[in-house]
């Protein structure tokens, strides 16, 4: 789960730099840019949980 | 390739610039004691020397390598094109800052205000790691963060990065902007606490086996409270120079940004003394000073952009976050953080920016516009906060799995965390093999088990 996460992060970013690159209107940039941020929140969840199911095992 | 104009000064901004410069190293003290005074009575040696390592470390590497990745505006940089618009993504300086020569002002004057700089963002994870963080790996740690993290987000930012050309490239306001900080030294170092937070896992005794932490006070309060004090003083400093020489600021708004800086230190440290009297019945000293340094950390951003208004509210908001971010990651996402640099750094770091783009005016010119600094967007350009958006999502979703991935290699080849045996005898006699205070006998319990 920890590696899918920071695999969403990454993906996040490669989604806001592709709305800066092929998207020239303001308001569809503006979209894809804040879905790239909503997949980076996810993949910090998944992170976040990844370390605490680690943390509870090792109790 | 010269993809930017240089930025010259005047001799009245060499001479701010200067005075503002050496004032950055009492931010660094700040921090140290603060970091200092959360840890443990049995570690204030280690935590100490750790954080004269830090800074010695990070001078080191980031003038022999890190320099060389970081640049300045108008200095040679590998750039890739993208469509029309030119990506420029990292600096091409001679190693060991050879490109600094004894006549450029501009530049010395920026290679010393970077060397603080990523001294200060250093010092940030080693609140994270206290009581429990080895000091190999933390030396280790910090030399990853001086020559790869730190320089290459600060040339997106403060160096005609592709970040700063955002304005230019996509007409998004200014590009990024960042006058003091808070991402490419705040956050990036929060972002870096986060991470080796996660690798190095809770000290022990923290969590029970239910799950719910324990408290673990800091040893000395008084430590605590005056580097908030020491930290304002380079703040103001960090603040004025950064704002100078990374946007182009006149010296007539020094004032401005130290009133700015003083006023989101204090709302925000009074955010965190009401807020935490309201849920505690009295106010959390330790929490308080958090929300000190959040408060400096949130205004450093903007400082030169906002009236004084709007550094109370961001000053505000930022007390606010540190309180309830401290405590939610302790007890719902068990992230030990005996420093609170995740939150105070990291969280209102990344706060900051985005304030910048919400509140953010820029009356006068912004140096990283590109080829003519006078040719900048209107007065509240509706892009400046995408821009600012497209910086965050750079620091979560590029700095913080590239720092990861340095520490957690970093970890595999060379375990960063003391031995359970050491952890429980304290830092400071399983890795310094004396005492801090050997003149007192402390926690007798566990020094009559040895």
């Amino acid at each position: 789960m920890r590696w899918v996460g920071f695999a969403l992060l990454l993906a996040g970013w490669v989604l806001v730099l592709s709305a800066l690159i092929l998207l020239r209107a303001m308001v569809p940039r503006t979209v894809f840019v804040l879905a790239g941020i909503a997949v980076e929140v996810l993949g910090l969840v998944l992170v976040f949980r990844s370390h605490l199911i680690s943390r509870e095992g090792r109790e | 390739m010269n993809l930017l104009p240089s930025h010259s000064l005047t001799e009245v901004s060499v001479a701010i610039c200067i005075l503002c410069t050496l004032l950055v190293p009492f931010a660094m003290a700040g921090l140290i004691l603060i970091n200092t005074g959360l840890g443990r009575s049995r570690g204030v040696a280690h935590s100490m020397l750790a954080s004269l390592c830090v800074i010695a470390i990070a001078a080191l590497v980031y003038v022999i390598l890190g320099f060389a990745g970081q640049g300045f505006i108008g200095r040679p940089a590998h750039a890739i094109t993208v469509g029309n618009a030119v990506w420029n993504w990292i600096a091409h300086e001679p190693l060991f800052a050879r490109g600094v020569t004894r006549g450029d002002l501009t530049i010395s004057l920026v290679l010393l205000l970077q060397i603080f700089s990523v001294g200060l963002a250093g010092l940030i994870p080693l609140g994270s790691g206290l009581d429990r963080w080895r000091l190999g790996a933390i030396c280790a740690s910090t030399a990853f963060l001086a020559g790869i993290t730190y320089p290459l987000f600060a040339h997106w930012v403060w160096a005609g990065g592709w970040l700063a050309q955002l304005g230019v490239n996509y007409g998004l306001g200014y590009g990024f902007v960042d006058a003091g900080g808070s991402s490419s030294i705040h956050a990036v170092g929060g972002l870096t606490a986060l991470a080796i937070a996660w690798i190095l896992g809770p000290r022990r005794g923290k969590y029970s086996r239910e799950g719910m932490p324990a408290a673990i006070p800091g040893h000395n309060l008084v430590f605590v409270l005056f580097g908030c004090l020491l930290a304002l003083l380079g703040w103001l400093g960090l603040n004025s120079a950064g704002a100078i020489l990374f946007t182009g600021t006149e010296t007539g708004i020094v004032p401005l940004i130290a009133i700015n800086t003083t006023l989101a230190a204090a709302s925000a440290v009074l955010a965190a003394v009401v807020i935490t009297r309201l849920r505690f019945g009295k106010p959390d000293a330790s929490l308080s000073a958090n929300g000190w340094v959040g408060g400096l950390v949130g205004g450093s951003a903007a400082c030169p952009f906002i009236d004084p208004p709007l550094a109370i509210i961001i000053g505000l908001v930022a007390g606010a976050l540190v309180t309830f971010s401290v405590e939610w990651l302790e007890l719902h996402l068990t992230v030990d953080d005996p420093g609170g640099g995740i939150s105070v750094h990291g969280l209102c770091g990344i706060w900051g920016v985005f304030a910048l783009g919400v509140f953010g005016r820029f009356p006068s010119p912004v140096l990283n516009v590109a080829t003519d600094p006078m040719a900048g967007p209107p007065i509240g350009h509706a892009g400046q906060w995408l821009a600012q958006v497209v910086g965050i999502a750079t620091l979560i979703g590029f700095v913080l799995p590239l720092t990861y991935g340095l520490n957690w290699t970093l970890n595999r080849f060379y375990p960063q965390r003391a031995t359970a045996e050491g952890e429980r005898q304290g830092m400071d006699l399983s890795e310094l093999g004396a005492g801090a205070y050997p003149e007192f006998v402390t926690h007798t319990d566990e020094f009559t088990r040895m």
